[in-house]
């Protein structure tokens, strides 16, 4: 019967999908990784992405594997391959198998009849059985089951077992006996399916050449990195999923980078916060006293951080305020994805404010991203977002190798030294100001004459304390002039609008990749459309002149409200009725699906 | 309402420092204080500490909440930077700023209602920190700015202006700062800048963070029979548990004709703290002791004052966090930045 089913599915090498399902805390996520990095050594352009509760132990997780050779590695919404490891979710993960595809399940204990689908196949692996008689003591059955699962996978997916051994070899380097018991785990399971079903699977993997020069690492880690690089002294921080990374990322390779070799001290300071109010004024204490200094959090955090903001945008203090975003609103759902602290950022804080946003949209961009948000924030002297997400944030990536140029020269902004405040008749915080409406700051420390009172009471452009309205808008203004010029230093949009359409699909952040393969589908369906990435705000000409050129522009985000549409029609020309939205915003990846659906609703609409 | 600015007059007799500065130079902008406001005195005793110290202004970093005691950050060193802040948030803007430049003398000025009622909680984890500061608070039991509220040191019993009582028990902000590690603590009057000056100048010679309370009446809104916070009362109450000496590094602590029950700490800069007078059996290096003399003062209604506690021993912030001892703000970016040959080993390949 197997063997029939088999030919009528087409042939789905280097295309498919597959998802575990599995409970937290058993030990899965080694056995995830495992695949991922062997199918990435193959060569073949691929995703996983860590589906996980907000919890320790106990509740379902799922590691999704999405394979495609033309390198659409989006978030599949249906899967060819199911590996049903909970019972508590089996139900919901084998419904979510795609006709003709496959489901396997640990045989150690009988199918639940209702539960068997007639046009998908079942692939039975006694893993608890085979674990327990091989293996002694509750904790190593239970994390050997997963490896053993994962050898099973290897023969049905044709994965190169020399590829396993070597990722073996090096993950357990120094360790034998561990590298021993894993290497006979994956044999049991790799040995039971390759006698007991034919092998492999059409959905299976053939070395190709697509990843070379490529790495595989997730957003945080290379945000930490670009902070690194960017020179950051100071950090604070209040853990927060999915932030939490970044920050620990960033102290492993101060670490490792960063102790000065001859005195063994420390050319950094991690400060970690009471609180994100704490955390913010720190960086603000910081930026105001000099050095480099940057916060990571996510919604809740950057709730609290609102007040200080302000004070950092009205003061005009530089900050580096990383926003790994996750869904809200409130607590909402601690690990899952979504771009919904868009419009709290632009605006955060009570009064006029207006700040500055970089959106990048995979690790490599969270990398260069890192010293742009600290050159933008020093030479405006304001705080400075970059809106990362869960997904960039905690997922790993195929990115090309992070490149580093070593002519890079920070950008510190305008600061008078002792030598040209001398060269002064009087020194005044905010005036005179540059084209770009910049005025000159000093620091502490430095000079007598450079002595200013930092407020965020009205202030004159001397910076003197007052309550007159002539005096209180000329600083005022100055600020909205500030933010405008900041516009054309944002990275530029990443425009493909070579299908000249009338519809424009405009979008954001990790959206990208499932916004891009959308775009091919929607072609073979005959709807054109042309694309803009923006990286930034505030928005610069280019956005407005792709905005300009389109008929309809179907904004594509993961929120509810349409935050990015209702920010481009706040702040640029575009006539509201033509922006429409399509929005992703239950807490999982975008998919291509998701957006072919919904741009097709309304373009056939 | 525009700030004002102090006309600068030097009068050539005045005396000056090691920097051959006079208290003129240690002065700041005019206060728009309330005539008579105990902050007005607070800040005159810091401005005489500085000029004693022979800090060179551009070394201060002031900074504050807001309250009319933050404004009067601006009273003093004109020649320094100021932060005035949030409410409540000046502990962690200056512990940034202490962690980016460990060579500025950070002072911080706040009140009650900044320290113990919204910024309580920071305040708590700042001593935790030992960030190397001087942290003042101007208590005077209410919140003056906002016209009079009873803040979170109102004695129970207290009264406002119109007679209602506060019920509420009060925070002490030396018990707190001895429940969390505080490792220098004292309590003046602004009305005795005598008492004030040393326990300033220990304050800022001190390893790690140090917490002045200063009893400073609003004449405005709490000074009146019934309020525990005005002047009358706190004279009426005012025990000195201590009284102290600093004596700097550069003059000979032998030339002062040492006293029975003396006890002199050597400050970690070569300075020394001398103790010239304290109660029988009383340690200002014991924390225990301490808190037990505390109490039993409390208890018997008295507003101790004095340098209570201090502990010379344990490491500050950048000494914890193994900080190099240049300021951070001076490592030049060559030695920050990894470069490109080290993202080989980066990533999984
Ligand atoms: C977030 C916030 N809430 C409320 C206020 C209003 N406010 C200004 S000063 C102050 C109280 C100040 O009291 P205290 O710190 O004791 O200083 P004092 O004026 O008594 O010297 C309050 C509540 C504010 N500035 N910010
Ligand atoms: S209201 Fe009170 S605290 Fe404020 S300035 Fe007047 S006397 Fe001082
Ligand atoms: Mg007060």
């Amino acid at each position: 019967m197997a063997e029939e089913r088999f030919q009528v599915t087409r042939s789905k090498v280097n295309d498919f999908a597959l998802k575990l399902a599995n409970v937290n805390g058993t030990g899965s996520s080694s056995a995830n990784n495992l695949l991922m990095r062997a199918i990435f050594r193959m060569g073949v352009p691929v995703s996983g992405k860590n589906l996980f509760p907000s919890n320790i132990q106990g509740l379902p997780t799922w590691y999704e594997i999405r394979v495609n050779k033309y390198g659409h590695v989006s978030r599949a919404r249906e899967y060819d391959l199911m590996v049903a490891m909970n019972g508590q979710t089996y139900a919901r993960d084998v419904a979510e198998v795609t006709s003709g595809g496959f489901t396997m399940y640990d045989s150690s204990w009988p199918l639940d009849r209702d539960l068997i689908r007639e046009d998908v196949t079942y692939l039975g692996v006694p893993l608890a059985e085979m674990c327990n008689d091989e293996f002694k003591g509750p904790r190593e059955r239970i994390l050997m089951k997963n490896i053993a699962c994962a050898g099973a996978l290897v023969a049905m997916l044709g994965i190169d077992m020399e590829v396993i051994a070597q990722l073996l070899t090096e993950q357990f380097a120094g360790k034998e006996k561990l590298r021993e018991s894993n290497q006979r785990a994956l044999r049991l399971g790799h040995d039971y399916a390759t006698s007991h079903f034919d092998y492999p699977l059409p959905c299976r993997i053939e070395s190709m050449d697509a990843t070379r020069g490529s790495i595989l690492i997730d957003g945080n880690t290379a945000a930490a990195l670009g902070c690194v690089y960017a020179g950051a002294t100071v950090a604070a921080w209040y853990p927060i999923t999915p932030s939490t990374s970044l920050m620990d990322a960033f102290a492993k390779y101060c670490a490792k980078f960063r102790r000065d070799p001859e005195t063994g001290r420390n050319n950094y300071l991690v400060l970690q916060a009471e609180d994100e109010l704490a955390a913010i004024g720190m960086v603000l204490g910081a930026s105001w006293a000099g050095a480099r200094a940057f916060t990571s959090t996510s919604g809740p955090g950057i709730s609290l951080m609102q007040e200080l903001l302000g004070m950092g945008y009205y003061a005009e203090i530089p900050a580096v305020i990383f926003d790994v975003q996750r869904v809200g609103p409130s607590t909402g759902m601690p690990t899952r994805v979504q771009q919904a602290d868009i419009l709290t950022c632009a605006y955060a804080s009570h009064g006029d404010t207006k700040h500055v946003l970089l959106f990048p949209a995979h690790p490599a961009e969270c990398f260069e991203m890192a010293p742009h948000a600290f050159d933008l924030a020093e030479r405006f002297q304001t705080p400075v977002f970059v809106l990362s997400d869960l997904d960039i944030g905690m997922n790993d990536w195929v990115s090309p190798a992070l490149e580093w140029d070593d002519s890079y020269v920070p950008d510190r902004g305008r600061v008078l030294d002792a030598g040209e405040l001398r060269e002064l008749e009087v020194f005044h915080r905010y005036e005179p100001a540059d084209a770009e409406s910049v005025a000159a700051r000093t620091l502490p420390g430095v000079s007598e004459l450079g002595a200013y009172f930092t407020r965020g009471s009205g202030h004159t452009i001397e910076g003197a304390y007052t309550e007159y309205p002539e005096e209180y808008q000329a600083v005022l203004d100055r600020l909205s002039r500030k933010h405008t010029a900041v516009a054309e230093h944002i990275p530029a949009p990443i425009v493909d609008d070579r299908a000249q359409a009338p519809l424009g699909i405009v979008t954001l952040g990790s959206c990208e990749l499932a916004v891009l393969e959308a775009i091919e589908l929607l072609g073979k369906r005959e709807i054109a459309a042309d694309y803009m990435r923006v990286r930034g705000f505030p928005f610069g000409a280019a956005v407005r002149a792709f905005l300009d050129a389109h008929d309809t522009i179907i904004v594509v985000e993961q929120n509810r409200d349409g935050q990015l549409r209702t920010l481009l029609t706040l702040e640029t020309p575009v006539s509201k009725e033509k922006l429409r939205s399509v929005l992703a915003y239950g807490g999982y990846p975008l998919s291509a699906e998701d957006v072919v659906d919904g741009v097709t609703k309304i373009v056939e609409a | 309402m525009p700030s004002i600015v102090k006309p600068v007059v030097t009068h050539p007799g005045l005396d000056r420092n090691a920097l051959g500065l006079t208290i003129r130079d240690y002065e700041g902008g005019m206060s728009t204080l309330c005539a008579g406001c105990g902050h007005d005195s607070v800040t005159a005793a810091i401005t005489h500490a500085l000029w004693e110290s022979d800090t060179p202004p551009h070394m201060i970093a002031k900074l504050s909440g807001i309250g009319c005691s933050a404004k009067t950050a601006a009273y003093f060193a004109r020649g320094a930077h100021g932060f005035n802040g949030c409410h409540g948030r000046m502990p962690p803007i200056a512990t940034g700023a202490s962690a980016a430049n460990r060579d500025l003398l950070c002072i911080g000025i706040s009140g009650d209602g900044d320290s113990l009622s919204i910024g309580l909680g920071h305040l708590a984890h700042l001593v935790r920190r030992n960030v190397r500061m001087v942290y003042v608070i101007e208590n005077n039991g209410v919140y003056g700015l906002t016209k009079g509220q009873f803040s979170a040191s109102a004695d129970v019993g207290s009264t406002t202006k119109r007679g209602e009582a506060n019920h509420l028990q009060p925070i002490d902000p030396i018990f707190l700062g001895l429940s969390v590690g505080a490792t220098f603590l004292a309590r003046g009057f602004s009305g005795d800048k005598r008492q004030l000056v040393p326990i300033f100048r220990a304050a800022m010679a001190h390893r790690g963070l140090s917490v002045i309370d200063v009893i400073s009446p609003c004449v405005t809104f709490n000074d009146h029979e019934g309020s525990t916070k005005s002047y009358l009362f706190t004279r009426q109450h005012d025990v000195q548990m201590t009284v102290t000496d600093f004596v700097p590094p550069a003059e000979e602590i032998s030339a002062t004709i040492p006293t029975e029950g003396v006890v002199s700490i050597p400050m970690h800069d070569g300075a020394t703290l001398r103790f010239r007078s304290v109660p029988d059996g009383y340690d200002p290096t014991d924390r225990l002791a301490v808190m037990e003399h505390l109490m039993s003062a409390r208890g018997r209604g008295e507003i101790v004052t004095g340098l209570l506690y201090i502990d010379e021993q344990s490491s500050d912030l950048h000494e914890l966090g193994n900080t190099t001892e240049a300021p951070l703000t001076q490592v030049p970016y060559e030695k920050l930045c990894p470069g490109s040959a080290a993202l080989a080993g980066v990533g999984f390949r």
